[in-house]
């Protein structure tokens, strides 16, 4: 008798419990939220400082206090960074270098990846594991030797060191991006190609790189970033303003004195205009930009 | 004669047949440009900058053997030769716990499969992404003493003025950090945190639960422990990356106000490219890569201790 009283009251209780239980894990979502929306907006603002500084007229750049939104937004400012800098000389050379040196990263970096990935040579192994260790190797080390050695080739102030590098071998990351990426290839296809008659290079070119487009997706999208944002070896390479990249031709309009005028909106505009193409590139090729950093982290 | 050559050539992995022959000798094909590319950039300058340490030599005059003059030099008669990598290691004893530490937990705050993860991952890693020279531009107008925002909201919300922050001595290189952390905490490491925060088995967390561990513990003796070879691998890699700090100094504060931001890395870059003593430098470089070798062994001395391989056998 008690138990079949007992019976709705239990009932109630478990309600409650299972309401309270739901608030809690609502509320607990909704601090988790409001936790990364903060992240967000901590992390964006400076983006939008920079980007409303840069639509600003010239006399509000260094308004006291400083406005949160400009009195009218002047796209002008945009425009003047092309007339007053060489900046469209500047993109069309940073453009140039990036696209020859993702290039030979991709073509030299899949060859060498091939290599380990699908042959039995000797001393395979020692190989790969110098070329891993290069990864560790701070860039310090090798900038004043391989300065000089562009000096003596005379190189210097010229795209060669920016690019040549890159078409032997392309850096260690790369090469074990594709060597992992090889791997997971079944080898029942090369065996296939191979009965066929097929060269060792027509299965690189025709079978595995066809089917390892998200690799070199990857590889591109991130060394064309890394090209694009690299500043030491640019910087001790050109000397001649209409040869430099993007990255020390800011900072060369930075250095370079002005008469009056503040030019730190244009600067910002520059900055933003820098910063754009990288974005761009990084949504378009979310997916394997992300599976690229992820990879660099599997073998910990 | 063809027997103990072959039998020597099986010891050594030669290969024996005409076929697996023809397969290495393809292997090498392959990796020539990468050989080359090893030799002539990367193995090559190595060694030759370690006869260049042993000299002095500006480019212009022919080198001059000076023995280990360059060390003694560094060592025991420039000031500014500890100053900064004194300074280098403070900055990473700073920035590493706490970019690592934050990356962490940016990791774990999206690892809550919380609705809209994509695009709050995607924001946090736009920072990272930024070209340098681009986010030193920008922060420096964001931390500008009279114009920035960073002080404006600072005095209209806690009525505090702010510091000059990059142009102050004191505040230079915690401005540094903080532009810093800024790219670290939603970058790289973050994006290898969650990747191996999606790889503990969730039985594990099941199983503690039934346990009657709470989300502390779990996190302390779950998760910790089997991402801590990601861990270790996330930490040596922002060691290695803050050691190595250069651009970020040198187009903030090229090294000032006073010396405040002068890296080890800008004490090498000035040494060869402002006075020319390239031998110097290639001593100085050489002195950072021993360091950096054995400060990065340590870690694997020590990561036995701490880091769990879940595939290790023992």
């Amino acid at each position: 008798m008690p138990a079949v009283v007992s019976l709705p009251r239990e009932r109630r209780k478990e309600r409650l419990l299972l309401l309270v239980g739901r608030l809690r894990w609502g509320l607990g979502r909704l601090t988790l939220h409001l936790l990364a929306i903060g992240l967000a907006v901590f992390l964006m603002l400076p983006y939008y400082w920079a980007v409303i500084s840069s639509l600003k007229p010239a006399h509000e750049v260094r308004l006291l206090p400083p406005q949160w939104w400009p009195s009218t937004l002047r796209w002008q400012n945009y425009i003047e960074v092309w007339q007053t800098t060489l900046f469209g000389q500047w993109v069309v050379n940073t453009v140039f270098v990036s696209v020859v040196a993702t290039t030979g990263t991709v073509l030299s970096a899949a060859l060498a990846g091939y290599a380990f990935a699908r042959f039995r040579f000797p001393f395979r192994n020692l190989f790969f594991m110098v070329t891993l260790s290069t990864m560790m190797l701070p860039h310090e080390v090798t900038l004043i030797p391989t300065y000089l050695l562009y000096y003596k080739l005379g190189w210097l102030n010229t795209y060669l060191p920016l690019t040549v590098p890159f078409w032997l071998g392309g850096g260690a990351f790369f090469i074990f991006l594709f060597r992992q990426f090889f791997m997971t290839i079944p080898l029942d296809l090369d065996e296939a190609a191979k009965l066929d008659g097929a060269s060792y290079f027509r299965i690189l070119w025709s079978i595995i790189l066809p089917l390892s487009l998200p690799a070199v997706a990857t590889a591109a999208i991130i060394s064309f970033i890394n090209h694009w944002n690299s500043f030491i070896l640019p910087l001790i390479i050109l000397n001649d303003p209409p040869k430099f990249l993007l990255s020390i031709g800011l900072r060369y309009f930075q250095i370079l004195p002005t008469e009056g005028e503040p030019k730190d909106h244009l600067l910002l505009a520059a900055s933003v205009l820098m910063t754009i193409p990288v974005i761009v590139l990084f949504f378009l090729g979310q997916r394997y930009f992300v599976r690229g950093v992820v990879l660099s982290g599997i073998k910990g | 004669m063809r027997g103990w050559w072959h039998r020597f050539a099986q010891q050594l992995g030669w290969p024996t047949s005409g076929l697996a022959r023809q397969e290495a000798l393809y292997a090498y094909l392959f990796l020539l440009p990468w050989i080359l590319g090893f030799l002539g950039f990367v193995a090559g300058p190595m060694v030759a900058s370690l006869f260049l340490s042993l000299t002095r030599y500006n480019i212009v005059k022919d080198p001059v053997f000076v023995g280990l003059e360059n060390y003694y030099q560094a060592l025991f008669r420039d000031p500014l030769f500890w100053s900064s990598l004194g300074r280098t290691f403070l900055y990473a004893a700073v920035v590493v716990p706490t970019g690592v530490t934050g990356a962490l937990l940016t990791a774990l705050l999206l690892n809550q499969g919380l609705r809209g993860t994509t695009l709050y991952r995607t924001l946090f890693f736009l920072p990272h992404l930024t070209p340098v020279v681009a986010a030193v531009f920008i922060w420096s107008w964001l931390l500008n003493p009279s114009f920035g925002l960073v002080n404006e909201v600072l005095w209209q919300l806690f009525r505090i003025k702010g510091p000059v922050w990059l142009g102050s001595k004191e505040w230079a290189i915690p401005s540094l950090i903080l532009i810093a952390l800024w790219g670290i905490i939603g970058g790289n490491l973050m994006m290898i945190f969650l990747a191996g925060l999606q790889g503990v088995p969730r039985e594990l967390y099941e199983v503690a639960e039934i346990d009657g561990a709470n989300a502390w513990q779990r996190f302390w003796n779950v998760t910790l422990p089997m991402i801590s070879p990601t861990l270790f691998f996330n930490t040596v890699l922002a060691i290695i990356g803050a050691l190595q700090t250069f651009t970020l100094a040198f187009v903030a504060t090229q090294g000032g106000p006073a010396y405040a931001t002068w890296f080890y890395a800008l004490h090498i870059y000035t040494n060869a490219f402002n006075y020319f003593e390239l031998g110097y430098a290639a001593a100085l470089a050489w002195l950072f890569f021993v360091v950096l070798v054995t400060f990065t062994y340590l870690q694997f001395r020590f990561a036995t201790r701490w880091v769990y391989y879940a595939g290790e056998v023992k």
